[in-house]
C-alpha cells in the first residue's frame, strides 16, 4: 500500500527540498520505490538538489494538463535505480495546477511506488495546499527560531483541516523534523531546544537533523546528502528518520555537543 | 580524513557554479522548452506511425542539456520485428506522404 508523504514548513528556506531529496533517497537505498514530487511551480528547485537538472523533459503540468503521459516526465536516478523524480514547471503560472489533473496523478503514482514524497512549496497558497491534499503522512519542516516554529504550527492547522483525510474526519500522521540544529547554542542558551520546539507544536519527532557544511556541499553537487556522504551527522539523521517513516522503532540520536580540542582551548566553540 | 579526501572535500564549489551556467544558459534561453519538446514529440511520431503502429506509453523522450551539445533522445519500443511491422502497414494507393522530390 503506497503512502504520500508532504514535506512542508510554511516558511522558506527551513530544509523542505533537501529533506525531500534526502528522506527519498533514503528510503529508495532501502529499496522502496520511491518517486519525489515537486509542487513548486515556477521555483522549481528539487531537479537542482538531485542533480537531475539537465534532465528534465516534461513536467508536473505537462501531465495534468495531459500533454505528456506520467512515465514520460518522470526522470530515473541514476544513482538509485528504485528513486524518481516528477519535476514542477518552470515556466507556467500555478493556476496551471488543477485539483482533478493533481488527484489524478497521485493516484497514478501511487498506483506505480511504495512512497510518493511531495515536496511543498513554501507559504500557504495554492501549491502548498495541494502537495498536502492527498498526503497520508506529513514532515513539518521547522528550524528552531521563532517564525520558523510560528509557521509550522499553521502549517499544522491547515494540515488538520485543509487534507482530504483531514475533510474524510480521518488522522493525518503529523511529524516533526527539526533542522539546522545546532546542540551547542542550543546548550548555550542561545536556541529553542528540541524540548521547547516539540512542546509548543506537540507533535511526535521525527528527527533531528544537525546544522552541517555537509548539507551544502551535497546540494553544490546535485547529490542527496544521504548518498554524498554515508558517514556526515545529516547522513545519519535523515537515514534514521526514514527508518521511522517505515515503522521501525529507532531510538533518537541527540547531536552530540562535543567541541574540537581547539575550540575546547579557546573555551567556546570556534564558529558562533 | 586522509591528504587525498582533504582536498576533495574542497571542490564543490566550482561544480555548483558550472552546474548552474549550464542551466541558466537553457532556461534564458527559452522559457519553456517543454512545449518545444512536446512539438517535437508529436510530429515526429506523426510521421512515423504512418508506417508503424506506435503504443503512447512505449514512448520515452530523453533529454541531456549541456553546455556545448545537448543530446535529445527519442525512444520508441516497437514489438517484434521492424521490417515485418513496417511491411503490415504498407499504405494503400494514395497520395504520397512526401512530396516526391523533384528530378
Amino acid at each position: 500500500m503506497a503512502r504520500v508523504v508532504v514535506v512542508t514548513s510554511g516558511k522558506g528556506g527551513v530544509g523542505k527540498t533537501t529533506s525531500t531529496a534526502a528522506l527519498g533517497a533514503a528510503l529508495a537505498q532501502a529499496g522502496e520505490h520511491v518517486v519525489v514530487v515537486d509542487f513548486d511551480v515556477g521555483l522549481r528547485n528539487l531537479d537542482l538538489v538531485m542533480g537531475a537538472e539537465r534532465r528534465v523533459v516534461f513536467d508536473l503540468i505537462n501531465v495534468v494538463q495531459g500533454d505528456a503521459r506520467l512515465h514520460q516526465a518522470l526522470i530515473r536516478d541514476k544513482r538509485i535505480e528504485t528513486l524518481s523524480l516528477l519535476p514542477a514547471s518552470q515556466t507556467r503560472d500555478k493556476d496551471a495546477l488543477k485539483p482533478e489533473g493533481v488527484a489524478k496523478v497521485i493516484a497514478e503514482l501511487r498506483e506505480k511506488f511504495d512512497w510518493v514524497i511531495c515536496d511543498s512549496p513554501a507559504g500557504i497558497e495554492r501549491g502548498a495546499t495541494l502537495a498536502m491534499r492527498h498526503a497520508d503522512i506529513a514532515v513539518v519542516v521547522t528550524n528552531p527560531e521563532v517564525s520558523s516554529v510560528r509557521d509550522s504550527d499553521r502549517i499544522i492547522g491547515l494540515l488538520d483541516s485543509k487534507t482530504e483525510r483531514a475533510e474524510r474526519g480521518e488522522r493525518i500522521d503529523k511529524h516533526l523534523l527539526l533542522a539546522r540544529y545546532d546542540a551547542v547554542r542550543a546548550a548555550r542558551g542561545e536556541m529553542l531546544k528540541v524540548e521547547d520546539v516539540l512542546e509548543i507544536l506537540s507533535i511526535p519527532l521525527l528527527g533531528i537533523i544537525p546544522e552541517s557544511e555537509d548539507v551544502l556541499r551535497a546540494s553544490n553537487l546535485g547529490v542527496p546528502v544521504t548518498l554524498n556522504n554515508p558517514a556526515s551527522a545529516p547522513t545519519r539523521a535523515y537515514l534514521d528518520a526514514a527508518r521511522r517513516l517505515r515503522g521501525e522503532t529507532v531510538v533518537m540520536t541527540f547531536p552530540s555537543q562535543k567541541r574540537s580540542l581547539i575550540s575546547r582551548l579557546l573555551g567556546r566553540k570556534a564558529i558562533a | 580524513m586522509n591528504l587525498f579526501s582533504f582536498f576533495r572535500r574542497r571542490r564543490s564549489a566550482p561544480v555548483a557554479r558550472e552546474r548552474l551556467q549550464v542551466l541558466l544558459s537553457h532556461e534564458r534561453g527559452n522559457g519553456g522548452d517543454s512545449e518545444l519538446l512536446a512539438v517535437l514529440r508529436d510530429e515526429i511520431l506523426r510521421v512515423i506511425s504512418a508506417h508503424l503502429t506506435i503504443d503512447d506509453d512505449k514512448v520515452q523522450v530523453k533529454l541531456e542539456r549541456g553546455q556545448a551539445v545537448s543530446l535529445l533522445e527519442i525512444d520508441i519500443e516497437v514489438p517484434g520485428r521492424l521490417d515485418q511491422q513496417i511491411r503490415k502497414r504498407r499504405r494503400p494507393a494514395g497520395p504520397p506522404l512526401l512530396p516526391a522530390p523533384s528530378t
